[in-house]
């Protein structure tokens, strides 16, 4: 497999390739892009540039040097004339399409292959499938067989294939900032090296993000064996530093947990859901217990439910059943309090602001004693998660949460490693810093004021996919390889290692960190990244049985770890020996809990952003433009604060404030947002960049430049003054967040549930099929494609939204379109804020795609016939006969359907070009557009079914929202089949049309969402 | 003031004392064949000319860029060019109302203005065909709406009302084109006889198609020109109840209502007198036709349009009305709306210039005055507009997904071609007050004739309409 994957290159890009390699690699080095931009999709390359790439022979072949003399053009024009008339028998230009001479043996022109690999974030590795069209990959999926994946993926690892595709990426080696190549690099780097072989490295560090992978943590110990003075120190600056903090000495502990077995679950801000590494396969497990209660609409056993207590609203937050608003500096005060409670006696009895919730979340966690599961999030202290340890370990939770050694190869206390870092360098003891991936310059603390350190540096080498911020302080960048261009191998964050299987050779002159570290190590290149993994892990195996198991891995993606080697990662917590209990209060008899904020005393929270995380995902449009669960912003951070608040504060959206924290201040646009403690001012990491790209550069602003290395998390202390007469313009996609009263969201508690199952409340009735004088305009003799959405497990993580962009070719817009109202996602999630106190809202998201309507409200109003009904129920809109009247989205009323209003895609930037869907048209100007229930696979696969002469099998087709979404809370097939899932989900009470008393007959539905409040919890 | 009053007190001639023949013909052809025109006319056309530049500007620019220079989103996926359209529709419609209509009910006090109001007509129809074709996605294949024979063998939707919008209004403008030139034969050969340039008479001369004015002519086109009014007089009715289903068809709260024809019908006609007389008022005044748009003529406008305002406002107060009495939560969410959301501005200015206003005109002293009566004129046609404004937005930007809610607001490049809509109908009207006759002269030798000077005594029948009657 890795030999026939390593061959797989872009033939027709080799084709393309021009003779003069290098000078081409220059140029494309010399191309910045236009300086001004509208949307990702309008960056293209400069016209010289762009005729460079297309033309097939770059020098001397399509230019006729000579001066033409006049005998020689006579003889050309004779030629010329005497062929003139020939010429009008052709009507186009002839094309030739060279077939392959060999052609590959599993690849066959149009047809995608499809290929396991993996992508890392924060370190933590997830199993991907990723589509490969003729050489191209186009798409990621899940990978089923991955324990950290079960065949969903994140927004995150959706969007990567962007990424790989970004035309800021570096592209040749640089030498302060100028064009350089690998052999000069090493050139310079060779003599640096023996200089530091004197010294055993003294003056020699390596900084990485989080290593997992087996193979680049052999290739670091193998230098440090050379170069026994020289240090590696890794950063990551969303880190898991005090979710290890159990026990000091041993940073390798992490708790594992399992929400399949938890009935009661208390997360003490943790957005487990989605920021956590394992949140896919959390989520998963989440949804499976919550569909407990409905699928089971008879059983009377408990139904989940979930604590919340978090200082800004999260995805985790918003599948509450009681959620309480928190300031993230009182998080240990509760979590104290709770360990207690726990400890102390069995009726609780708190007091304060947060009793109820407290009482009644500890009265549950008792009750499901050995089925219960508290959490904690990164962003807290380490304190809060020994305490949270403790009350596990009280609630006798072995089942919810084991302990076992993290998947990193050399854990560290990460801001302790940057800090030892940060000290030599600004003392002048480092010659040479190598670091490999990472952003230090932007992310890192900022009292440790790395780029001042980076300055000191003798020799910086930067490895790192683009020419970022700690790029330009360093000597010399190196391209780095994409996941997708280059082999390496990572670990799931249960330990599962994979093999991060490249599916395009490098498109520009770029090297894994692998290929930099076996320069490092032999100084000179010696061997390609596959055969550095290949070769690191047969020294793990015995000769036989090596071949057969590096094969498999490749092929699945994951290898899998036998019950052995999970045991032997499972430790028990020795170092609490102690009668369980009366743990918390006798280990931590004073807990420093920090200030919590008051009202003359805010706080600012620190989260990774949900949509480009710490910043690496910056300059990706994709990413750039999802709006956030909660606030739907898109294209900017901003200040988060409570409604409270802004009233004390008389703030208002997009009003522009001071925050002064500890002595640096950033000015930051003001967003209010129901749910938000009070005293908190939440504000995402990841913006502000300046180096980022096209895209990225200067959106938002930066958080970085206010955290320091004591407040990873949150900080108390903050002021805020409102900067008046100013505004910052934000873009949020969804401008109204209340229902109105409208009954296009329904939800219910068990309680109602289970007394009628239908129970839901029902301000509208749905006329039945037969409620109508006229006869049904259409029959649907075979497929009958419909949709179920499970509003109850609907997560809100977005992940649908960037699958379908990137299965569906569609554009983004750029900030401006957005405020607009004209971006362009085909299935979006509605936020809705309800409930009676703005303080302490109940979250509802609701993806909507297309409705596919049985009585389409579109297909009536088009003059053209450009949206017409399918024998199979499908709503299809023909974009090459639309004119563009707009009447159709006029008359719908879910306004599903997206608009063309200028010319979106970028048709003339190469890499965007390679990154299409072939079976998907690019739409043009002035035409609508929307979701089709990924019509391309419907047909791929009924296409295969009549070869084989059956009908499709239910779940055989899967439509790009559903197969990624990690909750499956989308199910889609034949309603015509009343044994299909999707018949099944309709089948149930709880299932409804939205809008459906219009009688449009909505072939997507939604089932009822299924809460789970506890009366005693003052919610 | 000098002006014969009836009994009732109204204003009562037609034409003003001591015309005849003669001092009609010279007074009106004149204009154009000494084409001695004020400096108003020069600067009213320079800066009409200037707008119009203004609309090829923003015409090629839309073309380049597409229909995204404008303030148009989702949900509000119409703006000003749907809102302009049925406006300038609605104004060509006091065009046919007063020469049609008024003709076949025997208003003879129309024959004074309805030329200037034929020909008002056309130049607003072609301003509101402009925009269907423009504001489409891609406007190079719009006649794809137009059934044609074609390889896809497809034909249009015929269940879109856009479809038959186009029908509509191409009929109407081939019937307003036909009846207004169908007029216009006599004058021309009018003014062929009068000119005495050479190159006018060739050209007024192949315009009056051999006019000879024998009374087998005349009596054939009495009957073709009352024929034809037959024809037009339905499609004042059709056209703008064709364009109203656009929006009664569909489902959008605010647009889905039986309502809409009669509504609208009566909305274009009191727009369309509105504009009439915000033309007429200053042009009588420039060159002096005060003898010829009398005050009698004047008065009865501000009649029609008070009538036709009050249904208007009987319009408004049922859809206000049913809103409520619907029970329909999005129908009452969209009065109330309208009335308190954030485009309130816009109903409220409305009830302002379409309901509070015009009842000014109930004032005989606002009817006689002209001055005042192109203010209220002024303020109607900007009610009129306004009152799309709040159909096509106001309806659009909230409806029934509360997550997709939006706002609109129109960017340069709406206003620049609206207002460069409005540069193309003044210059096409300056060069018709420059090259035409803006007053039937035929028709008017003809009230003179009839002693239309002298009082009223009611409607007489055109001899030819006497063989079609039982009137004695």
């Amino acid at each position: 497999m890795m030999n026939e994957a390593n061959d797989r290159r872009v033939d027709e890009g080799d084709a393309e390739r021009p003779n003069n390699l290098g000078a081409l690699r220059a140029r494309l080095a010399a191309a910045d892009g236009p300086q001004f931009w509208r949307s990702l999709e309008a960056v293209s390359e400069t016209p010289e540039f762009n005729q460079w790439l297309h033309r097939e022979f770059p020098r001397g072949a399509s230019e006729w040097t000579d001066a033409p003399n006049r005998r020689q053009f006579l003889k050309l024009m004779a030629a010329s004339f005497a062929l003139a008339g020939v010429t009008a028998c052709t009507r186009q230009p002839v094309e030739k399409v060279l077939p392959y001479v060999k052609q590959p043996e599993e690849l066959i022109p149009g047809i995608p292959l499809v290929y396991a690999t993996a992508m890392t974030l924060g370190g933590y590795g997830t199993g991907l499938l990723v589509e490969s069209n003729e050489g191209r990959p186009t798409k990621v999926e899940g990978n089923p067989e991955h324990p950290m994946s079960l065949g969903a993926a994140n927004v995150f690892q959706q969007a990567s294939v962007l990424e790989l595709y970004d035309p800021d990426r570096s592209r040749t080696v640089m030498r302060a900032g100028e064009t350089s190549s690998w052999e000069e690099f090493m050139a310079d780097l060779v003599p640096a090296l023996a200089e530091q072989k004197a010294k055993q490295g003294a003056g020699m560090r390596i900084l990485t993000e989080t290593v997992t992978s087996p193979t680049l943590a052999a290739q670091i110990s193998e230098l440090l064996k050379f170069y026994s003075q020289a240090k590696w120190h890794q950063y990551e600056p969303w880190n898991r530093d005090s979710a290890r903090h159990a026990q000091p000495d041993k940073p390798q502990v992490e708790a594992h947990h399992d929400f399949a077995q938890a009935q009661t679950i208390v997360a003490l801000d943790s957005d487990f859901l989605f920021g956590h590494p394992a949140s896919l396969a959390y989520a998963r497990q989440f949804a499976r217990k919550r569909r407990e209660v409905t699928e089971n609409a008879g059983s009377a056993g408990a139904a989940v439910r979930l604590y919340v207590a978090e200082p800004t609203p999260t995805i985790t937050g918003s599948m509450a059943d009681e959620r309480l608003a928190c300031a993230a500096g009182d998080v240990p005060a509760l979590a104290k309090e709770m360990a207690r409670l726990i400890a102390a006696d069995r009726t609780p009895k708190s007091s304060g602001p947060w009793a109820k919730w407290l009482e009644a979340a500890v009265r549950d966690l008792f009750a499901n004693r050995g089925a219960s599961l508290v959490i904690a999030g990164e962003g807290q202290p380490g304190v809060v998660h020994d305490l949270v340890a403790a009350i596990n370990d009280a609630l006798i939770n072995p089942k919810t949460v084991s302990y076992g050694y993290c998947a990193e190869a050399v854990p560290v206390r990460q801001v302790e490693s940057l800090r030892s870092l940060a000290a030599d360098l600004h003392g002048g003891e480092v010659d040479l810093l190598v670091v490999v991936g990472g952003n230090p310059a932007y992310n890192a603390p900022v009292d440790l004021d790395i780029p001042g350190g980076l300055r000191r540096v003798k020799r910086c080498v930067h490895l790192g996919l683009a020419y970022n911020e700690t790029a330009q302080f360093c000597q010399w960048h190196v391209p780095e390889s994409h996941y997708l261009e280059g082999w390496s191998d990572t670990r799931a964050f249960n330990g599962a290692p994979s093999v991060i299987q490249p599916l395009i050779e490098p498109l520009y002159q770029s090297r894994t960190a692998h290929e930099l570290l076996d320069a490092l190590v032999f100084e000179q290149s010696t061997r390609g990244a596959h055969d550095i993994v290949y070769e690191h892990w047969r020294s793990e195996y015995t000769a036989e049985e090596f071949e057969k198991a590096w094969r498999r891995t490749v092929h699945d993606g994951v290898k899998r770890l036998t019950n052995v080697e999970t045991a032997a990662k499972r430790i028990l917590r020795p170092w609490l020996n102690v009668v369980p209990e009366y743990v918390p209060v006798g280990v931590y008899p004073n807990p420093d809990l920090g200030t919590a904020p008051s009202p003359g005393n805010l706080e600012l929270v620190f989260k990774p952003d949900p949509s480009v995380w710490d910043g690496r995902f910056a300059n990706n449009g994709w990413l750039q433009e999802l709006p956030k669960p909660i606030t739907k912003l898109t294209w900017d951070n901003a200040a988060l604060v409570s409604p409270k608040l802004a009233e004390r504060l008389k703030l208002a959206n997009e009003d522009v404030v001071e925050l002064a924290l500890r002595g640096r201040s950033i000015h930051a646009p003001v967003w209010i947002v129901p749910g938000q403690a009070e005293n908190s001012v939440t504000l995402h990491l990841g913006y502000g960049r300046t180096m980022a790209g096209h895209v990225g550069s200067g959106q938002g602003v930066n958080a970085y430049a206010l955290r320091t290395s004591d407040m990873m998390g949150y900080g108390s202390g903050l002021e805020i003054r409102k900067i008046e007469g100013k505004k910052w313009r934000l873009a949020s996609a969804q401008e109204h967040h209340s229902l109105e009263g409208r009954d296009i969201y329904r939800t219910a508690t068990v309680a109602e549930f289970r007394k009628d199952s239908g129970a839901a409340p029902k301000e509208s009735e749905e006329p039945k099929q037969d409620e109508t004088l006229y006869p049904p305009d259409h029959t649907y003799p075979g497929y009958a494609w419909g949709m179920a959405i499970d509003l109850n497990t609907c997560i809100g993580c977005n992940a649908c939204m960037v699958a379908c962009q990137s299965e569906n070719n569609i554009p983004i817009v750029g900030k401006g379109e957005v405020i607009n109202g004209r971006e362009m996602h085909w299935i979006r999630v509605d936020g809705y804020f309800s409930g009676k106190d703005l303080d302490a809202p109940e979250f509802y998201h609701q993806p909507v795609p297309c409705m596919h309507c049985e009585n389409a409200p579109c297909e009536v109003v088009c003059p053209v016939e450009a949206t017409v009904h399918s024998p199979e129920g499908l709503n299809e809109q023909i974009y090459n006969r639309c004119i563009g009247t707009r009447y159709c989205s006029n008359n719908c009323p879910y306004k599903v359907r997206r608009f063309n209003f200028l010319q979106w895609p970028d048709n003339t930037t190469l890499q965007f070009k390679m990154q299409r869907n072939p079976d998907v048209t690019v739409r043009s100007r002035g035409v609508m557009e929307k979701c089709t229930y990924c019509v391309q696979r419907i047909n791929e696969v009924k296409i295969t079914s009549e070869k084989e002469d059956r009908r499709v099998r239910d779940g055989e087709i899967l439509t790009a929202c559903q197969q990624t979404c990690p909750t499956e809370a989308i199910v889609f097939g034949d309603v015509n089949d009343p044994t299909s899932r999707v018949s099944r989900l309709k089948k149930q009470p709880r299932n409804f049309g939205m809008l459906a008393e219009l009688g449009t007959r909505p072939r997507t539905t939604y089932l009822t969402r299924i809460t789970n409040p506890n009366q005693e919890a003052g919610g | 003031m000098g002006t014969p009053l009836s009994p009732l007190g109204y204003p009562d001639e037609m034409v003003g004392p001591g015309q005849t023949l003669e001092s009609v013909s010279a007074k009106i052809g004149d204009i154009v064949l000494k084409g001695q025109h004020p400096k108003s006319w020069w600067l009213g056309f320079g800066i009409a000319f200037a707008l119009l530049m203004l609309f090829l500007m923003s015409v090629t620019w839309l073309l380049y860029r597409g229909v995204g220079i404008w303030g148009i989103n989702i949900p509000v996926a119409w703006g000003f060019a749907i809102i302009n359209f049925v406006w300038w529709i609605g104004i060509g419609h006091a065009g046919t109302f007063i020469s049609a209509i008024l003709l076949l009910v025997f208003q003879k006090w129309r024959n004074s203005i309805n030329r200037f109001t034929e020909a008002m007509t056309l130049f607003a129809v072609a301003c509101a065909g402009m925009f269907p074709l423009l504001h489409l996605g891609r406007p190079w294949v719009f006649y794809w709406i137009m059934p044609y024979p074609n390889t896809m063998g497809l034909w249009p939707q015929w269940r879109s009302p856009l479809v038959w919008d186009l029908f509509a209004v191409s009929t109407y403008l081939t019937v307003s084109l036909l009846f207004w030139y169908v007029g216009l034969i006599p004058d021309l050969a009018t003014l062929r006889d009068r000119s005495t340039q050479r190159w006018q008479q060739v050209l007024f001369g192949i315009g009056a198609l051999g006019w000879r004015g024998s009374a087998v002519h005349w009596q054939r086109y009495k009957m073709t020109y009352l024929l034809l009014a037959g024809l037009a007089a339905p499609l004042v009715l059709s056209v703008h109840s064709v364009v109203s289903f656009d929006f009664s068809v569909a489902l959008t709260p605010g647009w889905h209502s039986t309502i809409f024809p009669p509504f609208f019908v009566a909305g274009a006609i009191y727009s369309g007198f509105a504009m009439v007389l915000n033309i007429i008022i200053p042009v009588r005044r420039i060159y002096g036709l005060q003898a010829f748009i009398t005050a009698r003529t004047l008065n009865n406008m501000a009649n029609v349009m008070l009538v036709v305002g009050l249904i208007v406002t009987y319009g408004y107060a049922t859809e206000a009305f049913m809103g409520w009495f619907s029970g329909d939560q999005y129908e009452r969410y969209l009065i109330y709306n309208r009335a308190m959301g954030p485009y309130a501005w816009s109903y409220w200015a409305l009830m302002l210039c379409n309901v509070v206003v015009p009842q000014a005109l109930w004032s005989r002293r606002v009817r006689m005055n002209p001055v005042l009566l192109f203010i209220v004129a002024l303020f109607i046609n900007v009610g009129m507009w306004l009152e799309r404004f709040t159909i096509v937005i106001i309806s659009l930007h909230r409806d029934f997904v509360p997550a997709r809610w939006g706002m609109y607001s129109p960017t340069f490049w709406d206003y620049a071609t609206f207002a460069g809509t409005l540069g193309l109908f003044f210059t096409l009207l300056f060069l018709f007050i420059r090259f035409l006759p803006m007053i039937s002269m035929t028709e008017v030798r003809e009230l003179v004739e009839e002693g239309a000077s002298k009082p009223d005594t009611g409607p007489e029948l055109p001899p030819v309409f006497s063989q079609l009657t039982n009137r004695p």
